[in-house]
């Protein structure tokens, strides 16, 4: 295997053709292969069933999301957010509020804050839960595991579709507050759903953490190391599996986050094994953050009351909002020139940067393996291809 | 020992297997067609247009603005503005939308439209089994697919839409106050008219309207 990890693309080009050997394999995996989440393609050069190179192709979900929000006002963008990682819209529509507020000097009110964290960690649980279910799926745990996930994963989406209409699709957040206060009965419903999210983890972990199978499928395969991970700008759980101690919740501590006491778990190996855990670690801590601010949840106005919904118009200038989305650092960078909709509207989406480590995790692996690395980096074609 | 793991995994789905004959909690799937979820009030998906009383046409809120069709993110609203105006549910005269279509395969649902609307005659609908077998024109819906009785959308949102009927009763009474007031004043008007010239001007005499119920003072008041 370290001899194969060290493959140059010169000794590629001239195979070793000999009996014992054979030829190089080119195949093309994707773009509507069932595991690669959506329409992504790889084209992978294999030596038997080793991967000797690999070359991801993206744009086949090109929507020229980044031109179209040059053309439409600030407000008319926030719903285009939503179909960015079509996961966790509420996290995206976060990050864009984030950005413009900051551009246009707007406050938020407390308890707007407050409801902006607790649909933010909705949000991180339910991706999670669905990535997990998705990435056992990837390995061969047909069916079982993913329908524990979805049915917890429906819970959250039904909260979700209580407060802000949609399941998915949630347009929630507004430039100074959020859309919509809390409709009756929804703090007790949500109350439920955080309290009896532990039992699902609890089961999950007896399901499938000490099994055999799962962990020699996933331990040592698709390392990346602490420097890589640094070098290649990775950020989110996957750069935390790899021992990277960086969380924008700590780091940046954007909105109210500086309030909350919650812990970043940290991998060691940075292997397949290590950021599925770390999925499943987070979720417990998004739990914390969830029941520390449900139980502070102030009353008083969710809206900023002197911006306007209408012919909003910033001033002249730049802004770069970013927040820990649960795929990783997720950024909008806008460039205002005065008028009613950004010069330059630019998103920096963690999906994208995660996969350009892919090649070298796959290099040495077998194509069974290529499915699961790709799994459990956790990419949204959405927002990759935007 | 080797398969301990694969063991543990086994019994938590014998568990929940099992279990799904007790407890209801893991018994989740619902048969779509014949069985249904009950609705969740903030549901929203298409806009449509509400309209006051019986008559869908008389009553439509729609006064015809453009502004849904401005804000509208991916442009799926087409509106054609009246050349005349017509009383509106309350007697007033306003314009109204000779064209109202919403391309619902275009439509994003994001409920921008409602956001901006001034009159609160644009809100979202539930209505979800919208399949047609037309392909070009079964989805354009026009304003008498869209016009929807005010009881309907009480039935659908009655928390909002008990909000909206008192905002809008509330604006109203403010308007009917405002006439009353403009009554008086053109009421003093010519009384004091009348009372410069008494002899010259006797056709000057205007008649003072009961508020509320002729729309000529209003219609007055849109031109000035």
């Amino acid at each position: 295997m370290s001899v194969l990890t060290e493959v140059s693309i010169d000794t590629i080009s001239q195979p070793a053709n000999d009996h014992l050997h054979g030829d190089l394999l080119e195949i093309s995996m994707g773009p509507h292969h069932p595991s690669t989440h959506g329409v992504f393609r790889m084209n992978i050069v294999l030596d038997g069933e080793r991967v000797v190179k690999l070359k991801p192709v993206f744009g086949y979900l090109h929507r020229n999301h980044e031109k179209i929000a040059e053309h439409e006002t600030y407000l008319g963008s926030m719903p285009y957010t939503d179909r960015l990682d079509y996961i966790c819209s509420i996290t995206n529509n976060w990050a864009y509020a984030l950005a413009v507020e900051k551009l246009a000097g707007i406050p938020v009110p407390e308890r707007a804050e407050y409801l902006r964290v607790i649909t933010g960690e909705l949000t991180r649980l339910q991706n999670h839960a669905g990535l997990i279910g998705f990435l056992l799926q990837d390995m061969g745990a047909s069916g079982t595991p993913l329908m524990y996930a979805f049915r917890e994963r429906e819970k959250i989406l039904d909260l979700f579709e209580a407060l802000t209409g949609s399941r998915m699709m949630c347009n929630y957040m507004r430039f100074g507050g959020c859309r919509r206060d809390l409709p009756s009965g929804w703090m007790e419903h949500a109350q439920k759903v955080v309290d009896g999210f532990p039992r699902f983890l609890d089961e999950f972990e007896r399901l499938l953490r000490t099994n055999e199978i799962l962990m020699a499928r996933t331990q040592g395969i698709g390392i990346v190391t602490r420097e890589q991970a640094i070098n290649a700008g990775i950020s989110g759980p996957m750069a935390r599996a790899s021992g990277v101690n960086y969380d924008l919740r700590k780091v940046d501590k954007y909105g109210i986050y500086d309030r909350f006491s919650f812990r970043v778990p940290l991998g060691e190996h940075g292997d397949v094994y290590d950021r599925y855990m770390m999925r499943l670690l987070e979720m417990r801590e998004s739990i914390e953050i969830l029941k520390q601010a449900m139980r502070d949840l102030p009353s008083g106005p969710i809206m900023d009351p002197n911006t306007k919904i209408r012919n909003f118009r910033p001033k002249a200038g730049e802004a770069y909002g970013r927040i820990e989305a649960p795929k990783g650092e997720l950024g909008f960078y806008l460039i205002s020139d005065g008028g009613p909709n950004p010069y330059r509207y630019r998103v920096r989406p963690p999906s994208l940067i995660n996969l350009t480590l892919l090649e070298q995790m796959c290099l040495g692996h077998n194509v069974s393996d290529v499915v699961i690395i790709l799994g459990s980096v956790d990419i949204v074609l959405g927002e990759v291809d935007r | 020992m080797l398969g301990d793991g694969i063991i543990k995994g086994l019994a938590e789905t014998a568990r929940n297997f099992f279990g799904s004959y007790v407890d209801k909690e893991r018994l989740t799937t619902v048969q779509y067609p014949e069985e249904r979820l009950p609705q969740i009030e903030g549901t929203r998906d298409f806009p449509f247009l509400v309209y006051d009383g019986d008559d869908w046409e008389k009553g439509l809120r729609c006064v015809s603005c453009h502004i849904c069709e401005k804000e509208c993110p991916p442009k799926c609203i087409f509106i054609e503005k009246s050349k005349d105006k017509k009383p509106d549910a309350v007697g007033k005269l306003q314009f109204y939308p000779v064209r109202f279509d919403i391309d619902v395969s275009v439509c994003m649902s994001c409920q921008i439209c409602v956001e901006v609307c001034p009159f609160d005659a644009i809100k979202m609908d539930v209505e979800f089994e919208l399949s047609s077998d037309d392909r070009f024109g079964g989805l354009l819906h026009h304003k008498d697919k869209l016009a929807k009785s005010n009881e309907y959308y009480h039935k659908i949102h009655p928390t909002e839409a008990a909000a909206v009927d008192a905002a809008l009763a509330e604006e109203r009474e403010k308007e009917k106050e405002k006439q009353k007031q403009a009554a008086l004043a053109a009421a003093a008007a010519a009384a004091a008219k009348a009372a410069a010239a008494p002899a010259s001007a006797p056709a000057a005499h205007v008649p003072v309207p009961a508020p509320g119920t002729n729309t000529d003072t209003s219609a007055k008041e849109e031109t000035k």
